[in-house]
């Protein structure tokens, strides 16, 4: 054992044992990290995700701001009573637009990784306005200031350059039009076939009811389409996954 | 070694360090402790094995017992389906309007509509199904759109107003504020709240009546007693979906409402929507 006895050396020397756990760490990470950069297997290709349209890319925002992940998960686990309640378990390409994901590891409410279109828009008003109005045992807290706090899509654009610069694949297109498609979302009446083109799938619907355009609305756009975006019923799992 | 040290007092090697003239025994480990140790190494390589484990440049590797999260749970899930395949066969092809004289059946469709329910219908119409405002109450008998059990299997596989289902029911009261004079419409508040034998001003009523039978009887009828083609509620009894006050009637009058359900055909599978219509029906008020 004279070869371990030489740890000494190691010990004694800061500089020595600094560098030597750095290369022990760096080992155990390119282990570990590495290989998801290209493993084939790590995001499936699915047909429908697309970027968030920039009213849900804004309600996302709000939904960060407020901390909502503190309570909701986005990430349906692959467990029967998880898929019977919830809906198709989560798959990774469904998030591979958010920056960042939602996932979450703690439910004190329930997950909302498929809460799109499972509500009508007035029932999410409702909840939000008065939580217990519609659900009783429920513990959320109220968030009525959101349908009185205005908002016009400022710095939209800018919101949309900086997710394209992190890798989200906004084209030229929507990014030129993004102000426009912000406030067109909540508008049913205008011509919104350019938005519903660039974003399919996308809810065009006055969320909260209000003539203004308010942070509900957009937080109301950004749930409608939660979890909608993958078509299942084209949606073969490979089972080495 | 030459440089081994005895402990005086034990007898026992010690390491050699020296704190303050203490000094370091050097027991071994407890044999149940490193047995313990190399046994789950041993375990260890085994799984690494029998599961998928370790990456490799596109993928990782499957492991012996070719089992992944996915299979897991797709196995799982075809197991329960398994176990109930029989029960959901009859389901299916069961006639529903007299599911009621399959005791059997009809136990096991209201038992597993009360799962669904509680899972996907709780949040709108309450966990005990009593609803709330603007969510009606499914435990009387009162129905916009039919309490039969084909009216509610209809509803919930296609809901009422949304834009997702062609089938959807779809029925839109306009928002009278544009159309009526405020006196036009306290007059005709005056004659709803008449019509449930509510308090209300007598010298309103036969303005209220007349304007009632113009702009509000061809859809909730001449005496107010609703339709459910159109999913006009009933105006004539004490059962109000958004309230029955004057405050609640002046604005359901002015601004119109528009209720929205999901069509769950498009979300839960044909046995699902066949046992949470059995249950709903079975809350009491089914026709």
């Amino acid at each position: 054992m004279a070869f371990l006895d030489k740890h000494a050396i190691l010990e004694k020397s800061p500089t020595l044992l600094l560098t030597a756990s750095l290369l022990v760490v760096t080992i155990g990470g390119i282990v570990e990290i590495a290989p998801l950069f290209w493993l084939e297997n790590t995001i499936e290709d699915v047909e429908g995700v697309r970027p968030y349209s920039p009213l849900e890319l804004t309600g996302r925002d709000i939904y960060i701001r407020e901390g909502c992940y503190t309570c909701h998960s986005q990430m349906i686990r692959p467990m029967r009573d998880e898929v019977e309640r919830y809906g198709h378990y989560s798959l990774a390409a469904e998030s591979k637009y958010d920056h960042p994901h939602q996932w979450g590891s703690k439910r004190t409410g329930p997950d909302v990784a498929r809460v799109g279109g499972r509500y009508s828009d007035t029932w999410h008003v409702d909840h939000l306005m008065d939580p217990q109005s519609v659900v009783p045992e429920s513990i959320m807290p109220k968030y009525a200031f959101l349908a009185d706090a205005k908002i016009d899509g400022e710095h939209i654009e800018a919101l949309l350059k900086t997710h394209r610069f992190v890798g989200v694949p906004y084209t030229d297109e929507q990014i030129a039009s993004a102000s426009a498609d912000f406030k067109v979302q909540v508008d049913p009446d205008e011509d919104w076939d350019g938005l519903v083109e660039r974003y399919p799938g996308a809810v065009v619907s006055n969320f909260d009811g209000q003539p203004e355009l308010t942070e509900m609305d957009a937080l109301i756009a950004y749930l409608q389409i939660l979890g909608t975006m993958v078509d299942f019923s084209t949606f073969t799992p490979d089972a080495s996954r | 070694m030459s440089d081994r040290k005895l402990d005086e007092e034990t007898g026992v090697e010690t390491t050699g360090h020296s704190w303050d003239g203490i000094e370091e025994l050097n027991n071994p480990l407890p044999r149940w402790w490193l047995w313990t140790l190399y046994i789950t190494i041993i375990w260890g390589i085994g799984y690494t094995i029998a599961y998928p484990a370790w990456p490799m440049i596109s993928g990782a590797t499957a492991g012996m017992k070719e089992w992944s999260t996915r299979g897991n749970v797709a196995q799982d899930i075809a197991s329960h389906q398994e176990q109930n395949a029989e029960l959901v066969t009859a389901l299916l092809a069961a006639e529903m309007t007299v599911l009621r004289e399959d005791a059997d059946l009809n136990r096991y469709a209201v038992a597993r509509g009360g799962a669904v329910f509680r899972a996907q219908c709780s949040q709108c119409h309450g966990s005990g199904a009593a609803g709330a405002v603007g969510y009606p109450n499914l435990l009387d008998n009162d129905w916009l759109w039919g309490g039969s059990m084909e009216a509610i299997i209809h509803t919930v596989r296609h809901g009422v107003r949304n834009d997702t289902d062609d089938d959807a029911h779809y029925s839109e009261m306009p928002a009278f504020a544009d159309l009526l004079e405020k006196e036009e419409i306290a007059a005709t508040i005056e004659y709803v709240l008449s019509l449930s034998k509510q308090e209300h001003d007598q010298t309103l009523v036969p303005i209220g009546a007349e304007l009632f039978a113009d702009n509000c009887s061809s859809c909730h009828g001449d005496a107010g007693l609703g339709d459910p083609d159109m999913g006009a509620p009933n105006l004539a009894d004490a059962i109000w979906l958004y309230g029955g006050n004057r405050d609640a009637l002046s604005y359901t009058i002015e601004n119109a409402r528009f209720g929205v359900m999901p069509a769950w055909g498009q979300r839960l599978s044909e046995e699902d929507v066949r046992a949470v219509s059995a249950y709903v029906h079975a809350l009491g008020g089914g026709e």
